[in-house]
């Protein structure tokens, strides 16, 4: 075995009333792709910011190639020959590849102005040395996620990284731009670069990890050769118990329409339509995934079906009623339930009790009010009891518990909680899993399905392809704020839907799923 | 977890803290008075004189002479009522997510209406003074209404609306008051007696104070804030609009509603203020020579009564208390501005909350390096 490329030693990190890593060890061998594998809130960020100068340990040494470092900055970690792609992107969107490359450290001509011929010269030869096909005159904002991220790798090739840190990379990548992002990081590996992988995909580890590291709430867990582990196996170590991957659900009969979404457009933030022209159909009784890469226009979706933003052309018709003019309040009351993206912006008031806000809906209706417009306290507290009960919410000070006190799972079973209760036709489902763990994911899983079961419509849009191919009956897959195509589960699969996501539209592959002539619309 | 039960003393002390608002306060203003004593000390003068005068304050039993006067008692009440309105104007606005910078203003306005009522008002008992409050509490409430309005339809920011109002109230004061014909450069002839908020019977019980009808007025306030605030429909969305204004619009509340009422409610406790300061502490018409600074002081005591009802009402008295204790104080060779500097060290302290939460962290992390925090 090769010397260590890094060497961490008893890291401990500690943020306010949270120990982040509790004396982690990790070691990663030069010239291996080593993955770092935990849970969202594991400590896996946390470890790689402490080995990129962004945080200071409380305790624990580092080395690098054998010698110990102390590593105060991002500089200093530069200067080691460290490296780190994040999952958000640090780019200048009217800037070239290459301005953006040489951007903090501009080579100059002899006449003293910015060398950027010379730039764009090696900026090329990398590319070609890696194979990452890119062009260094391009603009990023006319390029692709894909390649945005490549000019991430570039950038700290450009600056001599022998290590890269690669932060949650397919997050943000289509299955395609995956399988893509896989073969570099094999690339980079046979050139001699030493890779550190941070993800929660087992799928991807299997592919390109020699080993893994795995972390659970701030602590090792052990460190396991990939080839001989199974991903049950890392799975397990993960979460702390054996994992169930695909959730049980019987055939469904899909009853009549519920919502149909005709012709929508919905300006995004910049006055830009962000969802365009866009059609579907949920039926009573089944689940429809809108699959797609974040940015696409799922969350104007969202926001115009709660009413959050305006309708600018098309229909919203709730069981045959245009909802698209009225109140947020008006929805609600015509049967639509949502569970919003983000449960701290949207889901719930964090300063409110847990009771206060399993009402936030409700609190004007009886019996939680009554004459007078005085609120009944008590009905109040007993529905949150039973809605603890039934929910499974794990709540210290039961009904009167702080939101904010709450693990984000049992906040999250909390705004379901909410949703359900009333009982809607319709229940929209936003990226309902973020951030949650294993077990968390399969309960909000588990009622998603009974939902569908109980004969309602419900329609889920999430980043995350394997929660879509697991829940949903039909699939539409969503790209640059249209749907492209609409294909049934079991004709589904990630080739298939990852090609649509990139903006592919499905010819008459499927039966039932031709393409309009109006820009994606769909006969369902 | 582990920590807390192997915490010590001290910690224990910064949990409640960081728990328990009013534990804080209590603290603070304690705080407070004890540097005050410090000060008093080192430049050379007895601080059993400045209690001395606080007794006299709040039980107008005079230690030196050993006399008994209610008399104090009563106008400690009276300078109570406006700053205890002041404040819940402050406060109902906080908890509504806003910053309520005017209540001055909307002080002025509903204390200028109060005054031109008393003035040509019916003169019918009893029916007269209601009048006068009730359109100078309106007066209040539009005056907040109007910034409401501007931040729900607009986005004007309530601070920038607030404080500019605070001025178009104080000239426009001044201006119309003094066309009210007998008027001079600093007060109108006097209003009828019907106008007035005496209290005969509290009058009696305080050895003829000023202490009027507008202190029950106050009370009944401070209940009617907290009934609002707690136990209500409409308290309920706008406490919601206030922690998260996002969470309330998507659960189908009608937040911009929401922030123009609460406004207004805001500005009709100022208001109330202005009326009471006027009918109830003078029998004629003041052409306002300066800003009378309640509302201003409503601030102070909103932030140390933690925007509640009962706290503000507490904090009122207090500084009711400090601001009628300052003539005493100087009689006895205390400088009055030690009121000031106490009240301007509770507000300080109260801000410094922030920072105890940071000593609070800064512990754990010390506890957690010694290795006393597992999990």
């Amino acid at each position: 075995m090769k010397a260590n490329a890094i060497e961490m030693i008893g890291i401990t990190k500690i943020f306010p009333g949270v120990v982040a890593n509790d004396k982690v060890d990790f070691s990663v061998a030069e010239g291996e792709i080593h993955a770092l594998l935990g849970e969202n809130g594991a400590g896996k960020s946390t470890l790689m910011s402490v080995l990129f100068g962004l945080y200071d340990p409380d305790a624990g040494s580092i080395q690098v190639r054998g010698v110990p470092v102390r590593i105060k900055s991002p500089n200093d970690a530069t200067a080691l020959g460290i490296g780190m792609v994040h999952q958000h992107f640090k780019l200048v969107r009217n800037f070239t590849v290459a301005e953006n490359i040489i951007l903090g450290m501009e080579p100059r001509t002899a006449w003293g102005d910015v060398d950027l011929a010379g730039a764009e010269k090696r900026v090329a030869e990398l590319s070609t040395r890696y194979g990452l096909s890119v062009d260094p005159h391009a603009k990023i904002e006319n390029i692709t996620v894909g390649m945005q991220q490549r000019v991430e790798i570039l950038k700290i090739l450009y600056r001599d990284a022998e290590i890269l840190i690669f932060d949650e990379p397919t997050a943000v990548l289509t299955p395609q731009e995956i399988d893509e992002l896989m073969e570099i990081l094999e690339r980079l590996r046979d050139e001699g670069k030493t890779i550190v992988l941070i993800t929660h995909k087992l799928k991807e580890i299997k592919q390109v990890a020699s080993r893994c590291t795995v972390l659970r709430r701030g602590k090792l867990v052990g460190v396991v050769d990939v080839a001989s582990a199974s991903e049950a196996e890392m799975a397990e170590m993960m979460v702390g118990r054996s994992v169930v991957f695909r959730i049980e659900k019987a055939p469904h009969t899909a009853g009549g329409v519920v919502l149909r979404v005709e012709n929508l457009t919905v300006l995004g933030p910049k006055g830009v339509p962000a969802v365009r022209d866009l059609s579907l159909e949920v039926r009573a009784g089944e689940v429809v995934g809108v699959a797609g890469v974040d940015g696409n226009g799922q969350s104007e979706l969202v926001g115009a079906l709660a009413g959050l933003l305006p309708v600018k052309s098309g229909r919203i018709l709730l069981k045959g009623r245009d909802i698209a003019s009225l109140s947020i309040r008006e929805r609600i009351k015509a049967g639509m339930g949502l569970v919003p993206e983000d449960r701290h912006i949207h889901g719930l008031v964090l300063d409110f009790d847990l009771d206060e806000n399993l009402v936030l809906k409700s609190f004007r209706d009886a019996p939680y009010s009554g004459l007078g417009g005085f609120l009944d306290f008590r009905a109040i507290s007993k529905h949150a009891a039973d809605l603890i009960g039934q929910f499974d919410i794990r709540a210290g000070a039961g009904p009167s518990t702080p939101a904010k006190s709450m693990s984000g799972g049992n906040q999250q079973k909390a705004v379901i909680a909410r949703e359900l209760d009333l009982s809607p036709d319709l229940l929209v489902v936003s990226q309902p899993t973020r951030g949650l763990d294993v077990g968390a994911i399969e309960y909000i899983h588990r009622r998603i399905i009974e939902e569908r079961d109980k004969g309602r419509a419900v329609l889920l849009v999430s980043f995350e392809l394997d929660e879509i191919l697991n829940l949903c009956d039909r699939i539409a897959a969503i790209s640059k704020g249209t749907i492209v195509g609409v294909l049934d589960a079991k004709d589904a699969d990630e080739r298939r839907i990852g090609a649509m996501m990139a903006g592919m539209r499905m010819d008459q592959t499927q039966s039932g799923t031709a393409a309009d002539t109006k820009g994606g619309v769909h006969a369902l | 977890m582990r920590s807390k039960r192997e915490a010590g003393f001290q910690d224990r002390i910064l949990d409640l803290f960081t728990s328990s608002d009013a534990l804080v306060s209590v603290v603070v203003v304690l705080l407070g008075f004890a540097v005050g004593t410090v000060l008093l000390i080192m430049v050379g003068r007895n601080p059993g004189d400045m209690y001395s005068a606080i007794t006299q304050v709040l039980s107008g039993y005079d230690l030196r002479s050993g006399v008994w006067n209610a008399r104090y008692i009563g106008e400690w009440l009276v300078m109570s009522t406006p700053l205890i309105l002041c404040g819940l104007s402050m406060a109902f606005a906080a908890r509504t997510g806003l910053f309520n910078i005017g209540a001055e203003g909307q002080y002025i306005v509903g204390l200028t209406v109060a005054q031109f009522v008393a003035l040509y008002g019916p003169q019918v008992a009893g029916l007269h003074w209601m009048l006068a409050v009730v359109l100078g509490m309106m007066a209040g409430a539009f005056w907040g209404g109007i910034v409401g309005a501007l931040k729900a339809k607009y986005s004007v920011s309530e601070v920038v609306a607030t404080i500019m109002l605070n001025y178009v109230a104080y000239f426009a004061s001044r201006f119309l008051t003094q066309l009210i014909p007998g008027a001079n450069t600093y007060r109108t002839p006097s209003f009828s007696q019907t106008a007035r908020l005496e209290s005969p019977f509290l009058m009696a019980l305080t050895n003829g104070s000023r202490v009027n009808y507008g202190f029950y007025l106050a009370i009944v306030s401070v209940i009617v804030f907290w009934v609002i605030i707690e136990k209500t429909r409409l308290g309920f969305s706008l406490r919601a609009t206030g922690l998260n204004k996002d969470a309330a619009r998507f659960s189908g509340i009608n937040v911009t509603g929401s922030i123009g009422g609460a406004m207004a409610i805001s500005g009709a406790f100022a208001g109330l203020a202005g009326a009471i300061v006027a009918l109830g502490s003078f029998s004629y018409g003041r052409v306002l020579g300066g800003y009378d600074n309640y509302g201003f002081n409503g601030i102070a005591v909103a932030l140390v009564g933690n925007s509640t009802a009962g706290g503000t009402g507490i904090a009122g008295l207090l500084f009711g208390m400090l601001n009628s204790a300052q003539p005493l104080m100087q009689s006895r060779q205390i400088p009055k501005e030690i009121t000031a500097i106490i009240s301007g060290l509770v507000v300080v302290f109260i801000s410094l909350r922030g920072g105890v939460r940071m000593l609070l962290e800064w512990r754990m992390k010390e506890l957690a390096r010694k290795g006393r925090v597992t999990e």
